[in-house]
C-alpha cells in the first residue's frame, strides 16, 4: 500500500495544473480518491466533522445492493435452465447468471463513469461517487437480454439529460437510473416489455420455449390469468421472471435492513411506499370488477418492482422529498400511483418506475408547501405571544 | 431628413440584422422561447415540419406587411382585433392552399395550420415590430423571424425523423445503409412530443455554451 502511495505522490504533478498530462487530471483524481480516503481538511478555523461522506453514503447503498445482484445472478441462471428444460446444478447457474449479468454491468459503469470524467474535465470540479450506486441500479432494472449498444445509450442520456444538465451529482431532479430505464422503455419497447425479454436467450429461440411461458406474474395478472401465476412464496422469494435484481423481495428487505439500520436511507419513505401500494390494493379489492382487481392487496408488494423502486429507487435522498412530514406524501402516493397504475391502465404492465418519476418531479412542490406550512404556523405562534 | 431615409438601400447593414438575428441570437424558439407547442407538435417527420415552417413564413411576413401599411390608420384601441383578423385571413388563405395541393400533409398538420393564428411568435411581431415600423423592414423582420422559428423546425423535424423512423423525408436512410442488419433500431421515443422538448433543449443548450451572452444572469 506504501509503495502505491508513493508512486501515486511521484506521478501527481504531471496531472495537476501545467502538467504534462493535465488532461487527464479527472481520470487521476478519480482513481486516486478510489484508493486512498482524500486527505482534504478544512483550510481555516475548527470544525467537528463527522466521517461520513458521499463515499460512505454511497458504499453503504452498494453493499445493501449486494443481495439483490447475487439473487439476480442466481435467478438469470434459474430460469434460463427452467426454460430450456435442462436440470443445471446451482454453480452452473450462477455461473450462466455470471456471465450474462457482467457485461450489462460493464457497459453501465464504463460508459456512464466515463461521462462523468468527460464533464468533470470540462468543468473543473473532481469526479464524485455519484455514479457508482446509479451504475449498479441500472442493470438490476433492465431485462437481462437488453442489447448492450441500447444500454450504453440509456446510460448516455440518462447521465447527460437525467443529472450532468443540471448540474451533475446532487441537483438532478429525477432518478438517473430510472431515466435511463425510463429512456429503454420507450425507445425499444420491444425489448423492455412482453414476455420474452425476461429470460436470458428467450428472445432468440422463440419456437424451443413454446411450451414455456416467459411472462412475468404482473403481466399474467394484466390478462386475469390469475390461477396460472406463481405463487405468493415463490414471488417473494424471487424465483420469476423480471428484471435482473428486483425479482427477490427477500434479497431486497435484507438491503433494505441494511440502509434503515445504517441510517443512510428513509424508513419513512420505504413505510409510506409500502402503505400506499397495500392501501391502493385494498381499495382496489373493495372495488373489483375484473380478477385483477380482485387480486389480494399484499401480493402487489411483492410483484415487479414495487419493492426494489420501495427500498432503493424512491428513497434517493436527491431527487426524493427531504422535509420528513414531505417524505410520507411522497412515499404514500409513489405507493398509489404505482398500484393503480398497474391496475387500470392496460398500456403500462408495471407502474412502479413511472410513480417514482412522477413524484420526483412533485417533490420540490411537496417540500416547498411543507416548509410553508410551517412557517405560517410559526409565525401565527409568535403573532399570538 | 425624410429624403435621406428614403435613399437607404434595400438590404442596409441595419435591414440584414433584422433578417439574420432572429436566425442565431435572437431566435424565437431558442432565445425568446415563444411558439414551443407548434414545435413539438409538427416536427416527428421532416415534411410537416418544412410544411409548417413556409407556412409560418408566409403569414407571418406578408401579417406584418400589411399591419404595417395600415399602422397608423389604425386606432390604438382596435388593433388587436384589426391585427387578429389579419393573421386569420392570412392563416385560412394557407390553410385552403394547403388542402388543395398538398392535402397529405395538410392532414397531418390537422389542427396546428388553424393554431398558427396563437402562434405568440406572430402576435409578438405585429405588436412589436410592425405597428412600429415601415413596411419594408416588417416584411424583412417577418420573413427573418418565421425562418428562425422554421429552422429550428427543421432540425428538430430532421433529428426525430431519422433517430424515430430512420428516414429522411420519407427516403429509408437506415436502412440502405444497412445498419438494420447489425442490429440497430430505431428509438420509438424520439417520436413521442416529450423527445421533441429535449432535442430542443439541447439546441438551447449547444448555442448557449457556443454564446455565453445569452446565457441569463440571474
Amino acid at each position: 500500500m506504501k509503495a502505491l502511495r508513493k508512486q501515486i505522490d511521484k506521478i501527481k504533478p504531471h496531472f495537476e495544473k501545467g502538467g504534462r498530462f493535465e488532461k487527464l487530471r479527472s481520470l487521476f483524481d478519480a482513481i486516486e480518491v478510489l484508493i486512498f480516503v482524500p486527505d482534504r481538511v478544512t483550510s481555516r478555523g475548527s470544525h467537528i466533522r463527522d466521517g461520513i461522506d458521499m463515499k460512505r453514503v454511497m458504499i453503504t447503498v452498494f453493499i445493501a445492493l449486494i443481495p439483490a445482484v447475487l439473487f439476480g445472478i442466481y435467478n438469470i441462471g434459474l430460469q434460463y435452465y427452467q426454460s430450456i428444460n435442462v436440470e443445471a446444478g446451482f454453480w452452473q447457474m450462477v455461473w450462466f447468471g455470471f456471465l450474462k449479468f457482467l457485461p450489462i454491468l460493464l457497459v453501465s459503469y464504463i460508459v456512464g463513469l466515463g461521462i462523468e470524467i468527460i464533464f468533470a474535465q470540462i468543468r473543473g470540479h473532481e469526479v464524485n461517487e455519484g455514479y457508482f450506486v446509479t451504475g449498479l441500479l441500472i442493470p438490476l432494472i433492465v431485462p437481462v437480454d437488453i442489447p448492450l449498444w441500447q444500454l450504453a445509450l440509456a446510460v448516455v442520456f440518462a447521465v447527460i439529460i437525467g443529472k450532468e444538465v443540471f448540474g451533475g451529482t446532487g441537483m438532478n431532479i429525477l432518478n438517473p437510473a430510472l431515466v435511463a430505464r425510463a429512456f429503454l422503455f420507450f425507445s425499444y419497447p420491444k425489448w423492455m416489455s412482453g414476455d420474452l425479454v425476461w429470460i436470458a436467450g428467450l428472445v432468440k429461440s422463440e419456437g424451443v420455449a413454446d411450451s414455456f411461458s416467459g411472462a412475468t406474474p404482473l403481466a399474467q395478472a394484466a390478462l386475469y390469468e390469475v390461477d396460472q401465476m406463481p405463487s405468493i412464496m415463490e414471488m417473494f422469494v424471487g424465483t420469476i421472471p423480471g428484471s435482473v435484481g428486483e425479482t427477490s423481495t427477500i434479497a431486497i428487505l435484507i438491503g433494505a435492513a441494511i440502509l434503515i439500520l445504517t441510517g443512510v436511507a428513509s424508513w419513512k419513505i420505504m413505510l409510506s411506499v409500502f402503505a400506499g401500494g397495500l392501501g391502493m390494493g385494498l381499495l382496489l379489492n373493495a372495488f373489483a370488477i375484473n380478477p385483477f382487481m380482485e387480486l389480494p392487496a399484499y401480493y402487489h408488494l411483492v410483484m415487479g418492482g414495487f419493492a426494489f423502486g420501495a427500498v432503493f429507487m424512491a428513497t434517493d435522498p436527491v431527487s426524493g422529498s427531504q422535509t420528513e412530514t414531505g417524505k410520507w406524501i411522497y412515499g404514500l402516493l409513489i405507493g398509489i400511483l404505482a398500484v393503480l397504475i398497474r391496475v387500470l391502465n392496460p398500456a403500462f404492465p408495471e407502474g412502479m418506475m413511472l410513480a417514482i418519476l412522477f413524484m420526483n418531479v412533485f417533490a420540490p412542490l411537496i417540500d416547498y408547501y411543507i416548509v410553508q406550512a410551517n412557517i405560517r404556523r410559526r409565525l401565527k405562534r409568535a403573532k399570538s405571544n | 431628413m425624410s429624403t435621406e431615409k428614403e435613399r437607404e438601400p434595400l438590404f442596409s447593414a441595419k435591414n440584414l440584422k433584422l433578417l439574420r438575428e432572429p436566425l442565431g441570437e435572437n431566435n424565437p424558439i431558442t432565445v425568446q422561447v415563444l411558439g414551443i407547442c407548434s414545435a413539438l407538435a409538427v416536427t416527428a417527420k421532416l415534411k410537416p415540419s418544412v410544411v409548417m415552417a413556409i407556412s409560418v413564413v408566409v403569414v407571418l411576413s406578408v401579417s406584418n406587411v400589411i399591419v404595417s401599411l395600415f399602422r397608423k390608420s389604425v386606432p390604438p384601441r382596435i388593433r388587436i382585433i384589426f391585427q387578429l383578423v389579419v393573421i386569420a385571413m392570412m392563416v385560412i388563405l394557407v390553410d385552403q392552399v394547403l388542402k388543395a395541393f398538398a392535402f397529405e400533409v395538410s392532414k397531418q398538420l390537422s389542427v396546428f395550420v388553424g393554431l398558427i393564428i396563437t402562434n405568440c411568435i406572430i402576435m409578438g411581431r405585429l405588436e412589436g415590430f410592425a405597428m412600429a415600423n415601415k413596411p419594408w423592414e416588417s416584411f424583412l423582420d417577418g420573413v427573418g423571424n418565421a425562418a428562425g422559428y422554421g429552422l429550428i423546425l427543421i432540425i428538430v423535424g430532421f433529428f426525430r425523423e431519422f433517430l424515430g423512423s430512420g428516414t429522411v423525408f420519407g427516403y429509408p436512410v437506415i436502412d440502405k445503409i444497412g445498419l438494420y442488419n447489425i442490429g440497430y433500431e430505431n428509438n420509438g421515443f424520439m417520436i413521442l412530443p416529450p423527445m421533441a422538448l429535449v432535442t430542443v433543449g439541447i439546441i438551447i443548450w449547444i448555442q448557449r455554451s457556443r454564446n455565453r451572452n445569452l446565457v441569463d444572469k440571474s
